[in-house]
């Protein structure tokens, strides 16, 4: 690879933008093909259902066998409520290579002490969201518990394409809400975007606990587009580890 | 920490602008069980320094050794490695995955 193929590449990652690198097998050739460029690219329908698919993987072509790596960018987490929970699920999810960014507007929760080595924005959702570039690969929680801030959090993330929203709170807080969010004008069908109760029935009863339950749902929500999988291919006799050139 | 895909790619380009050799090894085809998926990195440095992986840590071994041969000659290579009984034991997967592993220079 052409070290300015990869300074342009992780120029693209920094950029929270994708991109994909297309390899010719045959002759090594290597290019980069930016997401906003690839209708252009004379490979545009294999690559666009690549990254839809957010899928690395080889291809036939005119060009012969042509091998593409999708860069998609990191997920982000972004979190309303500066809460016990958010203590656990932000370290969490930095593990699991989220971009992690809490928000809430109460200066006694959102403390450093509190939070040491997280993005954490002191401000009101309105203000704090839009700059954040909530897109496709943006997960939004909210664990403030407190309407005031979490239904106007909740609105701002369904008006984006995040794969994955959630809230915090019982069957009986949720009914509430859908009344509240209902009376904004927002649709059924919008609404029910929400995961409520949030996180997976794993049974959590401390922080941490219910901290794993919200990751493993979101990381179920993050893998099932790409769960659709081509048929099995014919897999190749068995060898022994060998090195061809 | 965890290195994230940010990370190894990252490294890559810093390792090269500091005048490190390093070679960029990347998972092209996967048949059966495999632990890292079509696309996963791994970046290793001419003292065989690395980060990142291509399998759940059965082959890394070979490949930082089959990556300082492809830093020395400038030329890719393709690696194959799968399960073959007592072979897999060695530098196998030991998941009975068969891997195809593109290690490419940085230059």
């Amino acid at each position: 690879m052409k070290l300015d193929l990869l300074t342009a590449l992780n120029g693209e990652r920094a950029a929270r933008r994708a991109a994909i690198v297309v390899t010719t097998m045959a002759s090594g050739a290597q290019r980069l093909v930016k997401a906003a460029d690839i209708g252009r690219d004379p490979l545009r329908s294999l690559l666009a259902e690549h990254l839809r698919r957010g899928k690395s993987g080889m291809v036939e072509c005119a060009q012969g066998r042509v091998f593409l790596t999708v860069y998609v960018p990191a997920p982000q987490l972004v979190i309303t409520g500066a809460v016990h929970i958010s203590q656990a699920l932000a370290p969490i999810g930095k593990l699991l290579g989220y971009d992690v960014t809490i928000v809430d507007p109460r200066t006694a929760f959102a403390s450093s002490e509190r939070f040491p080595d997280v993005k954490m924005i002191a401000e009101w959702p309105d203000t704090a969201l839009p700059p954040l570039g909530i897109d496709h690969y943006t997960a939004f929680v909210a664990l403030t518990h407190d309407p005031k801030i979490d239904d106007p959090a909740l609105a701002y993330a369904l008006s984006r394409d995040c794969f994955y929203i959630g809230a915090l709170g019982s069957k009986k807080t949720h009914a509430r809400r859908v009344e509240r969010l209902k009376q904004q004008g927002l649709t059924e069908a919008e609404i029910s975007r929400i995961h409520a109760p949030i996180g997976l029935s794993i049974g959590a009863v401390s922080p941490s606990e219910i901290a794993v339950a919200i990751m493993a749902q979101i990381t179920e929500r993050l893998r099932a587009e790409s769960q659709a999988e081509p048929p099995p291919r014919a897999r190749p006799g068995q060898v022994e580890a060998t090195a061809v050139s | 920490m965890l290195a994230t895909d940010n990370d190894i790619l990252k490294a890559a380009e810093d390792w090269r602008k500091q005048g490190r050799a390093v070679a960029l090894a990347t998972v092209v085809e996967t048949w059966g069980s495999a632990p890292r998926p079509v696309g996963a990195n791994l970046v290793i440095d001419g003292e065989g320094n690395f980060l990142g992986s291509v399998s759940g840590g059965c082959v890394e071994g070979a490949v930082v050794t089959e990556a300082l041969d492809v830093i020395d000659s400038g030329k890719p290579k393709m690696l194959e490695f799968g399960v073959a009984d007592e072979a897999a034991w060695k530098v196998g997967l030991s998941c009975g995955g068969t891997i195809r592993v593109l290690v490419e220079k940085v230059e």
